[in-house]
C-alpha cells in the first residue's frame, strides 16, 4: 500500500518535472543564428582555387589531345582539377557564405493521434463505401483471384522462350567408345608423350573446345600406384587416367595437378580445382578427398590403340556442377 | 535577374513556393550522414563513365583472331567483348582512364552502400517512420551486388568467365527448379549461347540500373518528407530539424562532396592499376587460375562456398539440394532475411512503436549494437575466409588449417562481438563519457531516481523533455 503510494508520488514528481522542463523551454527555440563571415582574404583564397580547378581542367583537355593521352597523367589532372572544385566549393560553404542555423517544424505522420486516425478511418471507409451493396464478394474475389492467376501464367509462359528444354541437355557429351583424344592443337594424344606425372588438358576430337563435357586432364602415374575399384579396373592402360576438366561443385576448370616428387612423405597425386580447393584422389578414380565438393570428378576409361589415346566408353558422370535432380555418385 | 528568371518559371508552373521552401529546406550536420551521399555521387559517376563505356564495348562471344596492340595476346582466338574492351583500354584516348575510374566507382558505391547501412543500423534511423525506405536500401544493396557481379562478367576474360561459372553452378544448385533456371538464362548449358551475353549486357546497362536509379528517387524523396533525422543535441526534438539551409552553405558542400569523390575516382583511376584484363587472357571453360578473386563486395559469397562442408541434401539417389546453395544463395538469404526483419523483431523486442526522429547513439541501445555487431562481425569473417586461397598463395599459410580456423571464428567471433559490444555500451552509457565528442548533447536529469533496473535495456534512459513527454514506454 504504502510502496504503491510512493510510486505513485514518484510519477507524479516526474511527470511535474517533465511539465516544468517543458514549460521552461517554450519558446526558446534555438534562434536562427546567422553570420556573415565572408572576408577579402577567404575570397580571394577560393577564387584562386576555382582558377586552379579551371587551368587543371584545360590541362586536361591538353594532354587528351596532345600528349597521346597519358592513363596516368590524364587521372591526375581530373583528380587536381575536382579536387581543388572540392576544395573551393567546401571553403566557401564555410567561410564565405552566410552561415546559419535554421530550425523546422517537421510533417507529422502520427500526431496528432486522433488527426491522423480519422483520415486513416476516412480512406478506409472510402475503400470499402466501393463495394457497398455487393452480395457475392467471395465469389467475385474468387473468379478474380481465378483470372490473376491464368493471366499470371500467360504473362509468364514467354519467358520459357528464353532457353531451351533442359530435357537431358544438362547431361549431354561428346564421349563415346572409341572418340579419339586430342589435345589443344586438335592433334592425336599419343600414349607415350605423356611421362608419370605429366599432366595435359585434351578433348574429344571433332567437338566444341567450349562444351563443358569436352575437356579433360590426362595424367600419367605409375600402374602399380593405381587403385581404382574393381569395374574400373581396365579404365587407365599403362597409369594413364582420363577426368573431366570442370570441378563438380562450381565448375571451375581443374587446374592443378598434385604430383608427389617424394611419395613417402607426402599425399597422393590429386586434381584441385583452383577456385574452392575441392580435391579429387587420382588413384582412386576422381573421389573427392578435400574441399566442398560432393560428387566425385566423372572419369573416362581410356583405351590405345596405335599407340593414340581412346575413350572406351562414355564418362562415368554427369559434367559440371551438380544440379537439382542430378544422380549422387555418378 | 534572378527576380525575372523565378517570376517566368512562377508563372508557368506555380513552382516559386516550392521553391521558396526548397532553398529553405533544413539539412542535420553530421559527418556519419554523408556515406549516402557518396553511394549517391559515386553511382552519377557510374552512369556517367557508364555511357561513355557503351559507346565502344561490343557485347558478343563471336569468337575473332586478335591482331591489336597488345602484342603477347596476338593472334590468339578471343570473343569480340573481350577485344573491344582491350581496344577500349589500349587504343581509345582516355578509354582505359573511363574504364578503370568505372570500376573504381562500383567498388566505392557497394562499399558506401554498406558503411551507410551500418550508419542506419547502429543509429536506430530504421526506425518508424523510415523502416519502409530502409527496406528499399537493402533491395537497392543487393541490386547493386548484382550490377557490380553483372558488369565485370561482362568483359569475357579469364577471370569473369570464372565467376560466371561459379554463378551458374549456384542458379543449378536451387532446389527443383535451378536446372531449369540456370539453362533457361544462359541459353543452355554453361557457358551458353550468344543470346546470354546480350542478357546480361541489357541486364548491366537498363535493367538493373534503371531499377536501382528508380529506387534511388523514391527512397530520396522519402529521406525528404519527414525530413533527415538528428541526433540529440540543444534545441533539438523529435518534433523539429535543426541544421543548415540548402541554400547557400549546404548546397555548397555537398557540392563540393561530389568533387571530392569524384576526384579520388579520378586519381584512382589514373593511378591505381585495377582489373588488367589483358593480363587475364580470354576464358575458355577448360582454363583456371589459382588464387582468382572477384571484386571485393562477392567476396563474403565466395567464402562461405569455402567454408561450407561438402554435404548435398541427397534423397533416394536423386541430389536435391547441391552444396553450392548453401553458401551461394542461403547465407546471402539469411544475412538480407536477417536485416529486413530486423525492424519488427527490435519493435516487438522492445515493445517500442513510437515514430523516432532523433537518432540513438550505439550505446544508448546496448542490445541492438550488440546484435548488430555480432551480424557484421559474422559476415565479415566468413568474407575474410574468402581469401584463404590468397593466404596460401601468396604467403603459404595452409589451406586446411585455415579453413578450420575460420569455421572456428565463423561461430566465436560473432559471440564474442556480441558480449564485448554489450559490454562497452553498457559501461559508456553508465560513465556518460563522451569520447571524442566536442558538443556533448545536453543531458536533463530529473532529480527523482530512475528506475534504471526495471527499464527495458532497449529503451532510452536519458529521457530530455521532449522525448518523455512523446514516448510511450511503459
Amino acid at each position: 500500500m504504502i510502496g504503491r503510494l510512493i510510486r505513485l508520488c514518484r510519477w507524479l514528481w516526474r511527470i511535474t518535472i517533465a511539465g516544468v522542463l517543458l514549460w521552461l523551454r517554450r519558446g526558446k527555440e534555438p534562434l536562427p543564428e546567422r553570420e556573415l563571415p565572408a572576408s577579402p582574404r577567404a575570397e580571394k583564397g577560393v577564387a584562386a582555387l576555382l582558377v586552379g580547378a579551371g587551368i587543371a581542367g584545360a590541362a586536361f583537355a591538353l594532354l587528351y589531345a596532345f600528349d597521346e593521352a597519358n592513363t596516368q597523367l590524364l587521372g591526375v589532372a581530373a583528380a587536381v582539377s575536382l579536387g581543388l572544385l572540392a576544395a573551393a566549393l567546401i571553403v566557401a560553404s564555410h567561410a564565405i557564405v552566410p552561415q546559419e542555423t535554421l530550425s523546422e517544424e517537421r510533417p507529422r505522420f502520427a500526431d496528432p493521434a486522433a488527426e491522423r486516425e480519422a483520415k486513416v478511418e476516412d480512406v478506409a471507409l472510402r475503400a470499402r463505401e466501393g463495394v457497398d451493396g455487393i452480395t457475392r464478394r467471395r465469389l467475385l474475389g474468387a473468379a478474380g483471384g481465378a483470372a490473376a492467376l491464368g493471366l499470371g501464367a500467360a504473362a509468364a509462359a514467354p519467358l520459357a522462350s528464353l532457353g531451351p528444354r533442359v530435357g537431358e541437355r544438362l547431361r549431354e557429351s561428346p564421349w563415346r567408345d572409341g572418340r579419339p583424344v586430342v589435345d589443344e592443337n586438335s592433334r592425336p594424344v599419343l600414349a607415350d608423350d605423356l611421362t608419370v606425372g605429366a599432366f595435359l588438358t585434351a578433348f574429344a576430337e571433332g567437338s566444341d573446345k567450349r562444351d563443358l563435357a569436352s575437356s579433360l586432364v590426362v595424367v600419367r602415374v605409375r600402374p602399380e600406384e593405381l587403385e581404382l575399384p574393381p569395374e574400373r579396373a581396365d579404365w587407365a592402360p599403362q597409369g594413364l587416367l582420363a577426368f573431366s576438366k570442370i570441378c563438380t561443385h562450381a565448375q571451375c576448370a581443374i587446374s592443378l595437378f598434385r604430383y608427389p616428387l617424394f611419395a613417402e612423405r607426402s599425399p597422393g597425386p590429386a586434381l584441385v580445382c583452383p577456385c574452392h580447393y575441392s580435391t579429387f584422389d587420382v588413384l582412386k578414380g576422381g573421389v573427392r578427398i578435400f574441399g566442398p565438393a560432393v560428387r566425385p570428378l566423372p572419369q573416362l576409361p581410356l583405351k590405345i590403340e596405335a599407340g593414340r589415346l581412346l575413350a572406351a566408353g562414355p564418362l562415368s558422370g554427369a559434367v559440371g556442377a551438380s544440379w537439382g535432380g542430378v544422380e549422387e555418385g555418378s | 535577374m534572378i527576380r525575372r528568371a523565378v517570376r517566368a518559371l512562377d508563372q508557368r508552373t506555380g513552382a516559386g513556393s516550392i521553391l521558396g521552401k526548397a532553398l529553405k529546406y533544413v539539412f542535420p550536420d553530421h559527418w556519419t550522414f554523408l556515406f549516402g551521399e557518396i553511394a549517391l555521387y559515386s553511382f552519377v559517376i557510374l552512369v556517367g563513365t557508364g555511357i561513355y563505356l557503351t559507346l565502344f564495348f561490343e557485347p558478343s562471344t563471336s569468337q575473332v583472331v586478335y591482331h591489336g596492340s597488345y602484342a603477347p595476346l596476338r593472334g590468339q582466338e578471343i570473343s569480340k567483348a573481350y577485344e573491344s574492351a582491350l581496344d577500349l583500354s589500349f587504343n581509345v584516348r582516355a578509354g582505359l582512364l573511363i574504364r578503370q575510374v568505372h570500376h573504381w566507382a562500383a567498388l566505392t558505391f557497394v562499399a558506401a552502400i554498406v558503411v551507410h547501412l551500418m550508419r542506419i543500423f547502429f543509429t536506430g534511423a530504421f526506425r518508424k517512420p523510415r523502416d519502409l525506405n530502409y527496406y528499399i536500401g537493402l533491395t537497392m544493396l543487393m541490386l547493386a551486388v548484382l550490377e557490380g557481379y553483372a558488369g565485370y562478367s561482362l568483359l569475357d576474360d579469364l577471370l569473369s568467365g570464372m565467376g560466371l561459372a561459379i554463378g551458374n553452378a549456384v542458379a543449378l544448385s536451387i532446389p527443383f527448379v535451378g536446372g531449369q533456371l540456370g539453362t533457361l538464362i544462359w541459353g543452355g548449358r554453361f557457358p551458353g549461347t550468344e543470346a546470354f551475353m546480350s542478357r546480361l549486357f541489357i541486364a548491366h546497362v537498363l535493367l538493373l540500373p534503371v531499377a536501382i536509379g528508380g529506387l534511388m528517387a523514391v527512397h530520396l524523396a522519402m529521406v525528404a518528407t519527414p525530413h533527415h533525422t538528428q541526433f540529440r543535441g540543444r534545441g533539438r526534438k523529435e518534433t523539429n530539424v535543426v541544421g543548415t539551409p540548402l541554400w547557400p552553405a549546404y548546397a555548397l558542400r555537398s557540392l563540393g562532396l561530389f568533387a571530392a569523390v569524384a576526384a579520388v575516382l579520378f586519381a584512382l583511376g589514373g593511378l591505381v592499376q585495377i582489373n588488367p584484363i589483358w593480363q587475364w587472357g580470354p576464358y575458355e571453360p577448360y582454363l583456371g587460375t589459382n588464387g582468382a578473386q572477384p571484386d571485393w563486395y562477392l567476396g563474403w559469397l565466395i567464402g562461405a562456398l569455402r567454408l561450407m562442408p561438402h554435404f548435398d541434401i541427397v534423397v533416394g539417389s536423386y541430389n536435391v539440394v547441391p552444396n553450392p546453395f548453401w553458401g551461394g544463395v542461403l547465407f546471402p538469404l539469411v544475412v538480407f532475411g536477417f536485416l529486413f526483419a530486423w525492424p519488427s523483431i527490435e519493435r516487438r523486442w522492445s515493445g517500442d512503436r513510437a515514430q523516432h526522429n532523433l537518432l540513438d547513439r550505439p550505446r544508448d541501445n546496448p542490445r541492438r549494437s550488440a546484435v548488430g555487431a555480432a551480424l557484421f562481425t559474422w559476415v565479415a569473417t566468413i568474407f575474410f575466409a574468402g581469401s584463404a586461397d590468397r593466404a596460401f598463395v601468396q604467403f603459404g599459410v595452409p589451406y586446411e588449417g585455415q579453413l578450420w580456423a575460420y569455421r572456428a571464428a565463423s561461430f566465436l567471433l560473432p559471440v564474442l562481438a556480441y558480449l564485448l559490444v554489450k559490454r562497452m555500451c553498457e559501461a559508456l552509457r553508465r560513465s556518460e563519457g563522451h569520447p571524442g565528442e566536442g558538443s556533448a548533447p545536453v543531458v536533463v536529469r530529473p532529480a527523482a531516481p530512475q528506475a534504471a533496473g526495471r527499464a527495458s535495456p532497449l529503451i532510452d534512459q536519458r529521457p530530455t523533455a521532449g522525448h518523455q513527454a512523446r514516448s510511450p514506454h511503459k
